[in-house]
């Protein structure tokens, strides 16, 4: 559905008498198949929204090619843009006018008719829970309502590829829920390709079949949630020992089950290391660190989450996410990980998530 | 050309749509020539036979007639910086219309903002004791549609351009202070010192507004209304072209 090789795109700035390129794109190659969910995850500023802009023909390509639906996005960019639809973060619908108006106008501009298109229209609008709304003002809308008339607005042409570009920034998390079970519709009912942007990680997790993360206008990984964080080895065990002088006791004990020698931190009173399969190896450690009489305050497990993938990538973590996961946090040993969005923020009390063991 | 024209009318109908809800630009709009014409109109009266016009409405209402169509079009930019902000434009460049439709569509709603303006103007230029020929009415507003035109088009593009009203807005002003004063809209530059009618000459909009008073006054063959025609049509061509150049490109 999506094959590009090679994307580049720079911009020139100016600051003061000296011109700067700036390579926002740095040879992006990326293969999207039909009826695939993909995440395109990275940080703010990592080339994310210009990769789409790329692809959705709104940008000429700086030099790299790509064909999108079939086509190629320079020499056959009507056709691309027949075949797609396109959730833009500012949205599409003007806030003071009508949200049905906006609806026909665009789906007109398809060259539809107008009572296909008040059909499609109407349709989509009871399919996306915004019965009623037909005549109301964005600006009188919700933040989860308007987003689903943005999505109403990039299906109205019935695409079968679909660019959302950061669709749940800024939504509280029950309209986020909501969205998040819209998105997995279109490809469970309408059998489209979804092409998602974010820089939340538990977004990219719940939604796409596979992930593509890039970070400085390049793609440092392209794989499945699950095999992206086997990549990283093993689960982050977090001790908190209780009495400071047992510390580096601890620490002998937790490297004993690391697995090859990997690293132990210790921080204050916590001792940290990647753990293969914590949920078997830990029971041990207990029985060890007890007949050690060593006591402990708490104890965490955070399986591998796409943060442990993108630091274990690039050397950095993706801080621009931490605030989405707050109170998405899962607790030790469950299924599907905890989703905490950064793996350094246990120390301090406040910030300890819930599942904890005192 | 059918597809063009479908497009531009959708585009057309949208903008207009919105303006119409808005009871202040229909109320502005329409205010704006009744007040130059009722409050500046009577002190050119004792002027007139200073600089050879016989009539001062027949003379005062080609310019007003201008100034109108430039002024109020500068500022059609503004409301499309609220639309790129809300992503509108985006989501119709998305879509397969014609990038020029996308801005022809919007200068006809501009335009259809000025001739009704001009149809105030010159009814009530009537009533107060202008007079001119039909042919010469019809060309002369003519005239200032292209020129309106092409400031609502140089407008667009500069809005999508700067992207920011903070910088519009100064930029606006830095054009229409020397336009204003060097085109001769509200005093003939002929009245002028010789320098002054000099620099005037290199102010396009002058020729533009002579044009359109010579209309007015019958002189529908004379040489001024040669270079009106032209200097409209050319500003025109490339405003239009500046214009879907920006909406073919626009970065954001």
């Amino acid at each position: 559905m999506i094959h590009a090789r090679g994307l580049v795109q720079t911009f020139h700035t100016r600051q003061g008498r000296q011109k700067a390129e700036v390579r926002a794109v740095d040879g992006v190659d990326l293969d999207v198949a039909e009826g695939e969910v993909v995440g395109f995850l990275g940080p703010n500023g990592a080339g994310k929204t210009t990769t789409l802009r790329m692809l959705t023909t709104l940008l000429t390509p700086t030099a790299g090619q790509a064909t999108v639906a079939g086509y190629d996005v320079v020499s056959e960019s009507e056709q691309v843009r027949r075949s797609i639809g396109y959730v833009s973060q500012a949205g599409g619908a003007f806030s003071g006018a009508r949200a049905g108006d906006e609806v026909m106008d665009h789906g007109m501009l398809y060259g539809l008719s107008r009572k296909v298109v008040e059909d499609r229209g109407k349709r989509l609008f009871e399919q996306m829970d915004l019965d009623g709304l037909w005549g109301r003002m964005p600006k009188n809308m919700s933040g989860g309502q308007k987003r689903r008339l943005d999505v109403v607005m990039g299906l109205i042409n019935e695409p079968t590829l679909v660019f959302l570009d950061e669709p749940t920034t800024g939504l509280d998390p029950q309209a986020r829920a909501n969205l998040w079970e819209h998105i997995r519709d279109l490809r469970d009912r309408r059998g489209a390709t979804v092409f998602l942007t974010t820089h939340y990680l538990d977004e990219a997790d719940a939604l796409a079949d596979r992930i593509l993360i890039i970070d400085q206008g390049r793609i440092v990984a392209a794989d499945t949630s699950d095999n992206l964080k086997a990549q990283v080895a093993g689960d982050l065990v977090d001790l908190e020992v209780a009495d400071r002088g047992k510390v580096p006791e601890a620490a002998g004990k937790l490297a004993s089950i690391t697995g090859d020698g990997r690293d132990v931190t210790v921080a204050d009173k916590h001792v940290r290391g990647r753990v293969p399969r914590a949920g078997r190896a830990l029971q041990g450690l207990l029985r060890d660190l007890d007949r050690a009489g060593i006591d402990l305050d708490s104890i965490e497990v955070h399986r591998p989450t796409l943060d442990d993938v993108f630091l274990s990538m690039t050397g950095r973590s993706l801080r621009d996410a931490e605030a989405t996961a707050k109170g998405a946090v899962e607790g030790v040993a469950q299924d599907g990980g905890s989703q905490q969005a950064d793996p350094d923020v246990t120390s301090e009390p406040s910030e300890v998530p819930q599942g904890v063991l005192r | 050309m059918s597809t063009f024209f479908r497009e531009t009318f959708i585009v057309f109908r949208r903008q207009l749509r919105m303006n119409l809800r808005n009871p202040a630009w229909v109320i502005i709009g329409a205010l704006q020539p009744v007040l130059y014409l009722l409050l500046f109109g009577p002190l050119l009266k004792p002027l007139v036979n200073q600089f050879g016009a016989t009539n001062a409405y027949t003379f005062f209402v080609p310019g007003m007639l201008v100034q109108l169509g430039i002024f109020g079009a500068f500022f059609a930019g503004f409301s499309l910086i609220g639309e790129w902000r809300e992503g509108v434009i985006e989501a119709e460049r998305v879509t397969p219309a014609s990038r020029t439709a996308l801005l022809v569509g919007r200068l006809y709603r501009d335009l259809l903002q000025l001739l009704v303006q001009a149809l105030i103007l010159i009814l009530l230029g009537y009533a107060l004791g202008m007079s001119a020929s039909l042919p010469g009415l019809v060309l002369g507003t003519l005239l200032t549609l292209l020129i309106g035109g092409a400031c609502a088009a140089a407008s667009n593009a500069l809005a999508l351009t700067t992207k920011s009203e903070d910088v519009m807005a100064p930029v606006i002003n830095m054009v229409m202070m020397p336009v204003l004063l060097l085109s001769g809209i509200l005093l003939p530059m002929t009245i002028g010192p010789v320098w002054l009618e000099k620099a005037s000459d290199y102010m396009p909009i002058r020729h533009v507004v002579d044009g359109v008073r010579s209309s007015f006054a019958g002189d529908l063959y004379s040489s001024g209304v040669m270079w009106g025609t032209v200097w409209s049509v050319l500003l025109f061509g490339i405003a239009v072209w500046w214009g879907t150049s920006t909406f073919r490109k626009e970065n954001a």
